[in-house]
């Protein structure tokens, strides 16, 4: 298991919800059954991390508590359970490099090595505050390795050079976009389409109402008279 | 091979709109009102004679999970939970539903929660699929607006709700009770079984958990029948699967297959083959880095199904297959993944807790040679003792890949054992060589 935990919370800034995080936080807590508020407790904690410049301190961690009836320990377990909260400070673009088997044969180890020389040790801000990279269990985007999730979004089936383009893009102030970087079609396979080509699935045919259900029940005997 | 004609997921890859109308083009949300018209019962029944077995990992019936539910509502109401927490390593389908078909899987929410008399659903996505659920949570507001869910849905007179629900990275919360656990906010921690989720799951109440692919298939089973469905595949193995093929092939994809489709087909047909060829292959982890791993001899043959996996000591799991060719250190692949296992245990249970840790330590100084060669049955004997001794399947998915690689490629660590050996003279404190 991960073992994570605040380094030093003395020095972490008084906490309060923007209004805007107020909201996020109620239309969470609708979705639960009322006496369940605490059910809301992790997508609390994901609002007050992205007010909290990506990261948890103790006094947000306090705040959440509060605002879900939980006690402070109960929160405090989650946070350090749950490896997407961060309890230290990260840069505003934080790079999560999938390093797991799958990206691994694809090559994550040179984007590792790549992050190290370009942005610095592993959990270490650089740049002036702008960037972090952290190495990651497997981020689900296997058909697209190797892949890195800078803050919300996948940049995937990347290679050296496209990375080195995307940290220079952020650093210029530019927002590159996520998803492939190579040439294809989301997971499709590269290259011309081996499935899906049949315009007959996309032609509207399939939207007429049904005639018969299949395996539809026999309507009953009418009764004999 | 599958004919696009009997694809289910006819947008996969996005080419095409997510949004309500462009999937009512695609035949989702068609005629559900009537397919609710002949009660829980028969769309359980219909499930049934599919053969669609859970697409998780397990392979369990599900249209035999359905009927465990109480068949009366009583005090406590019915939950259906969509696990939606895909991160078996090499598994990538779930996201492909959700992100581009997200309407197949509201509608199979519906369906199935009508089949288990669950008024509320939540479905749950790993944390880091953001975009993901993006795409979902406006799918569930357009079926909202179009009364397609909410109150009444589609006009059957059954009230139906549906919400996104999220984590924040942990694999474990993939396990069925610690996905409720996690939903209940807390820590995910597997529960002991029994009591079984469809007698006390989320907040105590009668609960079933599913995968997103099993749910989403269910509309179309109804639509075009069981027997369409059932005649994919071999028998107990029937029906379409999303297959994800990453690693060492020339085009990776996602792609929807019939179930018992030969794994070289597969990966031919598809993905371009094998990165240098199929002679280049050394072994292939068929089914998610939990199952073991299955060398190029038995490859050659296998099909993809949860029987024929089985019968070579793999498993289907969730059919992401991991190809490694020739130039793949699987001592080094097998590592990473107990690390991945070491990072993931949630810590509940000792013999996983302490042996995942044990098993990685070992594992990084093999990759070295660094070792001795009675460890890799101390090793194997460390695993068969994590295996089946914890809560959950976790301790048995860390073992498994370890005991794949050591049944299959147990020379290959003893060789590097012993060619560690002789490049250094000074061994266990004497010296051989002559100074």
């Amino acid at each position: 298991m991960s073992h994570r935990r605040f380094h030093d919370p003395s020095h972490h800034e008084p906490f309060a919800f923007t209004p805007a995080s107020e909201d996020q936080i109620a239309w969470w807590e609708r979705k639960y059954p009322t006496e369940r508020k605490a059910s809301a407790v992790i997508p609390a904690l994901w609002v007050t991390q992205k007010q909290n410049a990506g990261w948890l301190s103790e006094p947000a961690l306090r705040a959440v508590a509060d605002r879900l009836g939980m006690t402070y320990i109960r929160v405090y377990e989650i946070a350090t359970f749950y490896t997407m909260f961060n309890l230290e400070p990260v840069g505003k673009y934080h790079f999560q490099v999938c390093g797991t088997t799958p990206c691994q044969l694809r090559g994550a180890d040179k984007l590792k090595d790549f992050c190290e020389r370009k942005i610095g040790p592993k959990g270490h801000v650089s740049g002036g505050g702008k960037f972090s990279w952290v190495e990651v269990e497997c981020l689900g985007a296997c058909v697209n390795a190797p892949m890195i999730q800078i803050n919300d979004y996948y940049y995937e089936d990347l290679s050296i050079e496209t990375l080195e383009k995307i940290i220079d893009d952020f650093a210029a102030g530019k927002e590159p976009q996520p998803g492939t970087y190579v040439k294809r079609q989301r997971s499709a396979p590269e290259g011309p389409p081996t499935s899906l080509t049949d315009e007959a699935l996309f032609d509207g045919s399939k939207a007429k109402p049904l005639s018969t259900i299949p395996n539809a029940p026999k309507p009953p005997e009418p009764a004999q008279t | 091979m599958l004919l696009d004609k009997d694809r289910i997921f006819t947008n996969l890859y996005g080419r095409h709109d997510f949004r309500l109308e462009a999937a009512k083009q695609r035949g989702a949300w068609n005629s559900t009102k009537e397919l609710m018209q002949f009660g829980p019962e028969w769309i359980c029944d219909q499930i049934k004679a599919s053969g669609l077995r859970g697409r998780g990992g397990a392979g369990f019936p599900t249209g035999l999970k359905w009927t465990f539910m109480p068949k009366v509502v009583k005090d406590r109401p019915h939950y259906l939970v969509v696990n939606a927490d895909e991160s078996e390593p090499g598994t990538c389908k779930d996201r492909d539903i959700m992100r581009h078909d997200p309407h197949l899987l509201i509608e199979g929410c519906l369906i199935a929660s009508f089949a288990m008399r669950a008024n509320k659903c939540y479905i749950y996505l790993r944390g880091e699929y953001i975009r993901e659920r993006e795409c979902l949570e406006e799918a569930i507001a357009e079926a909202y607006k179009a009364g397609l869910v909410g109150k009444n849905a589609c006009g059957s007179g059954f009230d139906f709700d549906i919400y996104c629900h999220h984590g924040a990275g942990a694999y474990i919360c993939g396990e069925e009770t610690a996905l409720l656990e996690s939903l209940e906010g807390k820590k995910g921690q597997p529960r002991l079984k029994p009591p079984f989720p469809a007698g006390a799951g989320l907040y105590g109440c009668p609960t079933t958990v599913n995968n997103v692919e099993s749910i989403a298939v269910a509309p179309t089973i109804l639509r075009r029948g069981a027997g369409w469905f059932a005649g994919f595949g071999r028998p107990n193995n029937t029906g379409t699967k999303v297959f994800c093929v990453s690693g060492h092939v020339e085009r990776p994809c996602n792609i929807e297959e019939e179930m018992s489709i030969p794994l070289k087909t597969l990966i031919e047909e598809h993905c371009g083959g094998v990165r240098g060829g199929w002679g280049n292959l050394k072994a292939i982890i068929p089914g998610g880095s939990s199952v073991p791993m299955i060398p190029k001899d038995i490859c050659d043959t296998v099909l993809m199904d949860f029987d024929a996996l089985r019968d070579v000591k793999s498993g289907l799991g969730t059919a992401a297959v991991i190809v490694m060719d020739k130039s793949t250190d699987l001592i080094r692949a097998v590592a990473r993944l107990a690390y991945f296992y070491k990072h993931e245990s949630c810590g509940q249970c000792t013999p996983c807790r302490e042996g995942t840790g044990w098993m990685w330590r070992v594992l990084e100084r093999m990759v070295k040679g660094e070792s001795e060669t009675a460890e890799i049955d101390t090793l194997l004997d460390v695993a068969s003792q994590v295996e089946g001794h914890t809560i959950c399947a976790l301790g048995d998915a860390a073992a498994w890949p370890i005991q794949g690689l050591i049944r299959h490629f147990r020379q290959e660590i003893e060789d590097r054992i012993t060619n560690y050996r002789q490049g250094r003279p000074h061994v266990q404190g004497h010296t051989l060589a002559a100074e």
